[in-house]
């Protein structure tokens, strides 16, 4: 398994689903979010020859300085500090225990980012349950955490938008899923299938 | 259109063109500068997504911005072009952001002031009044105020104001200032290539955002009188407007609205605020912050004392606002 398959295919797969996160913004935000994904995923493509043959974390670093120069809105800042402090967190060699703590980092840089705390309909959302169960020593790990950043974006659409763009919305934004915990769950279910497969 | 990918590209070199006596595109068309720097003024900088057209790009110039950082329709700029137009119209006496509450254009602002050498402060823009303020939301909205906060401050950046004082001057300006909306037709974002959201001719949107987002109530297409009650009476409630008081008014198209309309809700509104004895100081009429090709307004008040008149009426020279030079 190579590390450049993996990011081919996790970008890949926010190219492939433009138009239903074009759609899911579009009934709670302003429809940007899709677009942004795409410029960002085909930005770090370009980048995938000057990566080959770096560490994990040189990679991540590249991906999140990548996202936050390429994408703006509110995509840039969040997806680049996500993957800018997994590239600073993670050791060489990473346990699963190494990717949960280095995820724990990454929630805390991104609730000092944007203000956004568990249960505010944010990505924030998948990635504190695939946070606790990466955490965990259990049997289907892979398939676990998978099902779990399925489940937790599905679950964005009871919630009550606090924060991000949706929050203008009120009581409106009830019902739909919320945009970015749907990006973070197909990148998530995409590294799974591409870990699996190998 | 030709493209929906070059359209911004196309567009900036437009108004480069057009413009080329006030304004330079940079390389990249990362950002809009003033032609000429002006040594010792503190720098002021805007920016936020393309689509709000004339803002922020419309007012670089005299009397106004330094620099404006276009992003893609709808989407924040990036820190990295924060930081190269801070780079380039710094004038040694430290750069003020100027940034529209929205989560996006905070975040990036915020990492740009984060990693920038210059000295540095943010006047942050919340003047719309459509959605409340809370612990638990991200808080309103900034929208056709920036237009004023960036006039007032553009004024007193160039009479030689300082980076503090400019701070203090634009929270002031952002906090006597309430806006509110309403949308008759929705807005295309030309690569998603369909409206944003479905209205039917007999509707309309009250309390709609500048992204064409969706407000608090979808009711009933109502006269212009009963349309400038409640926006007005939304931002007189808001401001405590009492008699005697002046304002500033702005009646903002969103991008489909003729000025014939634009006019008639000027006069609409000003007979609500003349009403409780509010009287118009001066009037801005026309459409400056957009939502693309959006159909409908917005009522902007700025409770005007005799320095932000001052500061208004100061010479002012850019591709969107112009008077007094």
């Amino acid at each position: 398994m190579s590390l450049r398959l993996v990011i081919q295919n996790a970008t890949q797969t926010l190219v492939d689903h433009l138009e239903e996160l074009t759609a899911l913004d579009q009934a709670i935000g302003d429809g940007d979010h899709g677009l942004n994904m795409k410029r960002g995923a085909q930005a770090i493509q370009a980048k995938l020859a000057d990566m080959e043959g770096t560490s994990l974390n040189e990679s991540l670093k590249t991906m999140g300085k990548t996202c936050v120069a390429m994408i703006g809105g509110s995509s840039g800042p969040v997806f680049g500090t996500l993957l800018m402090t997994l590239g600073k967190e993670l050791p060489e060699n990473p346990t699963h225990q190494d990717f949960a703590l280095a995820l724990r980092a990454s929630i805390e840089a991104l609730t000092k980012l944007g203000k956004a705390e568990v249960g505010q309909k944010t990505l924030i959302d998948v990635l504190d349950p695939v946070q606790k169960v990466l955490a965990q020593d259990s049997p289907n790990l892979i398939a676990r955490v998978r099902q779990c950043a399925f489940d937790s974006s599905l679950a964005t659409a009871n919630m009550d938008a606090a924060r991000g763009r949706s929050s203008f919305l009120g009581d409106r934004a009830k019902g739909h899923v919320d945009p970015g915990s749907r990006s973070m769950a197909l990148i998530i279910s995409s590294i799974c299938d591409t870990l699996t497969k190998a | 259109m030709n493209h929906a990918d070059t359209m911004l590209a196309e567009s900036l070199d437009g108004f480069a063109a057009a413009h080329a006596d006030i304004v330079l595109l940079a390389t990249d068309r990362e950002f809009v500068r003033r032609k000429r720097n002006k040594p010792g003024k503190v720098a002021l900088i805007s920016g936020g997504g393309a689509g709000h057209e004339p803002l922020h790009a419309g007012f670089v110039g005299h009397g106004m911005l330094d620099a404006a950082c276009p992003g893609q329709i709808f989407t924040s700029p990036t820190p990295n072009q924060m930081m190269n137009a801070a780079q380039s119209v710094d004038g040694g006496a430290g750069v003020l952001f100027i940034v529209k509450n929205y989560s996006g254009d905070m975040m990036n602002f915020q990492m740009a002031a984060e990693m920038l050498d210059q000295e540095n402060a943010v006047v942050i823009v919340n003047d719309d009044v459509a959605v409340e303020d809370s612990t638990y939301t991200t808080g309103r909205r900034g929208v056709a105020g920036t237009l004023i906060v960036e006039k007032i401050l553009g004024a007193a950046a160039e009479r030689g104001d300082n980076l503090q004082q400019l701070k203090i001057l634009g929270d002031a300006v952002n906090k006597a200032t309430a806006s509110m909306g309403v949308a008759l037709t929705s807005c295309t974002v030309p690569a998603a290539g369909k409206p944003t959201f479905q209205i039917s001719m007999n509707e309309m949107e009250v309390g709609v955002g500048i992204h064409g987002e969706p407000g608090r109530r979808r009711v009933a297409l109502g006269s212009a009188d009963s349309i400038a009650e409640e926006l007005t009476s939304a931002v007189k409630k808001d401001l405590g407007l009492k008699a005697d008081q002046e304002v500033i008014l702005l009646v903002n198209g969103f991008g489909g609205t003729p000025m014939l309309e634009l006019y008639l809700m000027v006069n609409a509104t000003r007979k609500v605020l003349a009403k409780s004895g509010v009287t118009v100081a001066r009037y801005l009429t026309g459409s400056y912050v957009t939502s693309l090709e959006m159909a409908g307004c917005s009522i902007t008040a700025t409770v005007a004392s005799p320095e932000f008149l001052s500061l208004w009426d100061a010479p002012v020279h850019t591709a969107a606002l112009r008077w007094g030079m």
